[in-house]
Parts: structure tokens; C-alpha cells; sequence
């Protein structure tokens, strides 16, 4: 169940988008997410996916793990483009019924909101395939650390961020143990009417919460004695380092925001 | 005479919501610089109770500590853990970093050490415990027995002069225990360490020093572990299983054979097995 699972998933690799800065991915892929909302033609479009293809060739990584990433996906982009087909309204008119319609203005608009779809899909599949979970954790705290002027609580945030990312496995793994008791004493999981299927996750749901608060007191005591305090005065083992590949990829965007100002209609 | 390290005065401790019964009924204890205590006995003895009450995880009712002479109070409390490294029971409930490496350096970026130092205590402290291959690994890819070792790192790296072992191979199969008790065993000598290890293992008891008995919160016995396990049978109403040697003079005993009193080793059994048959 949680192999097919790509969005969030991590595959080790040594390309150049492997080796950028956390921070200049993560940036860059929010920032993506803002500038396609600037295209508005298929020029534009283009541009972006050259882009996107070209960004996904250098990690090396098979366009089968991003078009993967797509599919559980896809019904929702398939209805979301189909009620902008249906109801767009504008150019040349092909077919009228009823309250719908087809027409140029709306199929274009249905092929825009597809692309648009796919290209950040694309683009943060690309950020989480290439980046550990915890390099991301690092680069989230750095860039919270300016709300700390305003009391936002940055350390705590990313320590709570990287002990939840540690014990995914762990939980799974106790999930997976669970359900496999719970069948064993006769529990049937996924059987019957939603009713049955949702009173079966019952016995699965409150032993796994039982068991997060005994880890919950396990971890507290085991940090407690190796002398956690708190953020204040602590060092860190892990740092980020800022090179010539990362300055590349900030520029790199500013050139594609240039761009697609002048070729956007 | 030696000074002691630790100093446990008349400690009692009522855990909240029970009145009928103490944890700890006026336990008093003295701990020395190098010496491996093993303290011992069924469950709900005690045991952790008093582990936790060493380096102030939890306050005693009444009573005192003192560690190097300095008494633990909320004013010194984090210099006392500073000194007094703990490995608990569930090897991945006390794993807090997300790779082995981050998991060792926790402590140490607690303690605001600087990075270049904590890089090569890192490394120093898992070369010890034979786990430097498995530095950035995760540790839903490791063993039990590994992620022990690791955690061991974690305490070793911030050089404390005793380490407690709460029950710390007690989730461990055969060889994962085998290899920590090693581990410990080794870091020992190296430094000249302070273990105190709570146990229901009989092989971690035997490289003890001294074995205190714990029964409803009192220590009611102490002695060598020679000393403590030749007692036999009594071991098992205290919770505790019995040395092979004495497994077998028991069976011995029972099949007619004249078996000595004393606690022999397995060597000593074996000498004795031999020699015994000569005499016939």
C-alpha cells in the first residue's frame, strides 16, 4: 500500500540536483509553483515544461517515478480540466447543450490547467525524490529562522519535524505488526460496508495511539537524560552549505521569470 | 578507604496516586570510581526507580544524592547528567536523530559543543562501538542490537564518568546482547568507567563487581556475583535465571552425584567435572 506512494518518497542518488542546497530546492520549487501562474500561452507553457524536462534529465532519475506520482492524481486533474472545458465560455463554439458547452477558449484553457497540473506535480516530486527527508527538515528550520524575532517557535518546529520524520518507519512498521495481530485474533480489515470498514480500524487506531504515547514518554525521558534543554544554546552537527550550483539555480529562475514575462501574452 | 562517586542517603520514593506502597524504601548506597555494580531482581522491584532517581529524572520523596560529592537538586541536575550517561530499555524509543551519526551527536549539540569536536566525537564513538560503517544510516535499517550500540555511542561521546544500563539488553536477542555486554565490557577498561547496569540477565551480572539484590524497593542483598549465585534456587523466586554451571550441578544433585556448595564458573565446573571423575 505505502510503496505506490512516490510523492514524499526519497531515492538516493549522486546527480547535480541530488547535490543542491536543500534551501535552494526548496525555494526554487515554491517559487516554481508561483511562476507558472504567469503563463498564459502556449509559448509560455512550452518554456516551463523545456524547463521542467530538463531540471528532471540532470537527477537522472526514470520519468516513470514522476509520471507514477501523477497517477493517483489523476481523476481529480481529469475533473478539474473537464469543468473548465464544459464551462469556459469565449472563441469559436464546437458544441452546445443544455448549460454546457465545448469551445476553443475552453479546451485551451482545459490543456493549460493539465499542464499546469503536471508541472508541479512534477516539480515537487522532483524536490522530494532528490532531497532526504531530513536534509528538508534542516532547510525548513533555516528558513523559519527569521520568524524567531516574532517568537515563532523555529527550533521546536523543526524537532518536532525531524523525531516525526524519524518514527515514520517505526509506526509503520507497528501498524503493519498490529493489524497483523489484530487479524490473527480474527479482526477482518477492508471487508464489508464503510460502516464495518471504519469499526474495523478501530482496534488498529487506539492500541497505535496507546503505543505513540508510551514512545512519546520513552523519547522525552531518553532526550531528557542526554541533557536536552531546549534550543537555547545548542550547536548543531549538521550544516548547510551554500555553492556555485546553488547561486546557478537562483539565477537560473530569475532568467526563466525574465523570460516568460516577455513571451506571456 | 575510596570516596564514593555516588552517595544514595535513606532514598524513598512514593510513586504519585499510590499511597499503600514505596518504590524505594530507604535505600542506602554507596557507588565507587571504576566499579560495574549490577543491580538486580523481579519486576516492579525497584530497579528503574532507583536508576532514574540517580541522575534526577525523578525526585526522591525523602532522602539525598550526592554524585562526586555534589548533591543532586534542581540547581545542579544538569551537571549531574552531564556526568551519568543512561541507555534505556527500547532500543528505538530512545533513538532521537534520524541517522546513526545525528542520533550520537544529540547530546553533544545539547551541550553546545562546537562543530569540528563534535564531528570527530562522533566518529571516535562510533569506531568504539564498531558502528562507523552504519554512520549515515537510518535506524528502521538497523538491528536492536545495533541501534544499542548506537545509543551507547551516544552516551560515550560525551564522556561521563558512569554509565547506567537500565535494562538495556533486556529486548535484545542472544547475540545482539552478547555484543553490547562486549562493547560495555571493552569501554570499561578503556576509561576506567563507572557501570551500573539493571538486568535480568545472569551473563551481565557475572562481570559485575558487586550484584545488589532489589526486592519491593529495598536492597536486601550484596555480594560478589560468586557470592550471589550460589545461592541457586532462591535466584529464581527473585526473578532471576540461574547460571549454567549451577544448572547443572543442580541436575547433578538430583541424579545422586555429591556436588560442591560454591559457586564455580564454567571453567571451574569443567575442572571440577574432570577431576571429580578421576577420583572415582
Amino acid at each position: 500500500m505505502m510503496n505506490k506512494l512516490i510523492l514524499g518518497r526519497y531515492i538516493p542518488g549522486d546527480s547535480i540536483i541530488h547535490r543542491l542546497d536543500p534551501r535552494a530546492k526548496l525555494v526554487a520549487s515554491f517559487y516554481f509553483i508561483g511562476i507558472i501562474f504567469l503563463c498564459n500561452n502556449f509559448i509560455s507553457f512550452g518554456a516551463m515544461f523545456a524547463f521542467t524536462i530538463f531540471a528532471i534529465l540532470l537527477s537522472k532519475i526514470s520519468l516513470r517515478f514522476f509520471i507514477n506520482g501523477v497517477k493517483p492524481l489523476i481523476w481529480l486533474i481529469l475533473f478539474t480540466v473537464l469543468l473548465q472545458v464544459m464551462f469556459s465560455q469565449g472563441g469559436e463554439v464546437y458544441f452546445k447543450w443544455w448549460i454546457f458547452s465545448i469551445s476553443e477558449f475552453g479546451i485551451k484553457n482545459g490543456a493549460f490547467i493539465f499542464i499546469r497540473f503536471v508541472l508541479i506535480i512534477f516539480m515537487s516530486t522532483l524536490l522530494t525524490l532528490t532531497t532526504p527527508p531530513l536534509s528538508l527538515s534542516d532547510a525548513i528550520e533555516y528558513l523559519l529562522r527569521p520568524l524567531k524575532t516574532i517568537k515563532f517557535p523555529a527550533h521546536e518546529i523543526s524537532l518536532m519535524l525531524s523525531i516525526a520524520l524519524r518514527f515514520v518507519p517505526t509506526l509503520m512498521d507497528e501498524t503493519e505488526k498490529i493489524m497483523n495481530a489484530q487479524r490473527a485474533r480474527g479482526v477482518d480489515f477492508g471487508e464489508g460496508n464503510l460502516m464495518q470498514k471504519m469499526k474495523a480500524i478501530v482496534p488498529l487506531l487506539i492500541p497505535l495511539f496507546v503505543s505513540s504515547f508510551n514512545r512519546a514518554e520513552d523519547l522525552a525521558i531518553a532526550m531528557e537524560a542526554r541533557g536536552y534543554q531546549g534550543g537555547e544554546g545548542r550547536t548543531k552537527y549538521r550544516v548547510l552549505h551554500w555553492e556555485l550550483p546553488d547561486t546557478v539555480v537562483v539565477i537560473a529562475f530569475a532568467l526563466l521569470t525574465v523570460l516568460l514575462v516577455f513571451i506571456r501574452s | 578507604m575510596k570516596t564514593p562517586l555516588i552517595e544514595l542517603n535513606n532514598i524513598t520514593f512514593k510513586y504519585l496516586g499510590e499511597d499503600t506502597k514505596n518504590a524505594l524504601n530507604n535505600v542506602s548506597l554507596n557507588i565507587y570510581p571504576g566499579e560495574w555494580v549490577a543491580l538486580i531482581g523481579h519486576n516492579g522491584s525497584g530497579k528503574s526507580t532507583l536508576a532514574k532517581t540517580i541522575n534526577g529524572l525523578i525526585a526522591p520523596t525523602s532522602g539525598e544524592i550526592n554524585v562526586k560529592g555534589e548533591e543532586v537538586t534542581e540547581a545542579t541536575l544538569w551537571d549531574v547528567r552531564r556526568m551519568i550517561g543512561m541507555v534505556f530499555q527500547n532500543p528505538d524509543n530512545q533513538f532521537v536523530g534520524s541517522t546513526v551519526e545525528d542520533d550520537v551527536a544529540f547530546g553533544l549539540e545539547n551541550q553546545g559543543v562546537p562543530r569540528d569536536e563534535m564531528v570527530a566525537r562522533v566518529k571516535d564513538a562510533l569506531e568504539t562501538v564498531r558502528m562507523e560503517d552504519f554512520a549515515i544510516k537510518e535506524p528502521a535499517r538497523l538491528s536492536g542490537g545495533q541501534k544499542q550500540r548506537v545509543a551507547i555511542a551516544g552516551v560515550i561521546a560525551l564522556r561521563p564518568d558512569v554509565i547506567i544500563l537500565d535494562e538495556a539488553t533486556s529486548m535484545l536477542d542472544p547475540q545482539g546482547r552478547q555484543e553490547v555486554i562486549e562493547t560495555i565490557r571493552k569501554i570499561k577498561e578503556d576509561s576506567n568507567l563507572t557501570v551500573i547496569s539493571i538486568t535480568h540477565d545472569i551473563d551481565e551480572a557475572a562481570h559485575a563487581n558487586r550484584v545488589l539484590v532489589m526486592r519491593e524497593g529495598e536492597i536486601i542483598q550484596e555480594g560478589t556475583p560468586a557470592e550471589i549465585f550460589s545461592r541457586g534456587e532462591e535466584l529464581i523466586e527473585l526473578g532471576l535465571d540461574v547460571p549454567f554451571p549451577e544448572k547443572l550441578k543442580a541436575a547433578l544433585k538430583d541424579r545422586g552425584m555429591s556436588v560442591p556448595d560454591h559457586y564455580l564458573t564454567e571453567e571451574g565446573m569443567v575442572d571440577w567435572l574432570w577431576t571429580s571423575g578421576l577420583n572415582k
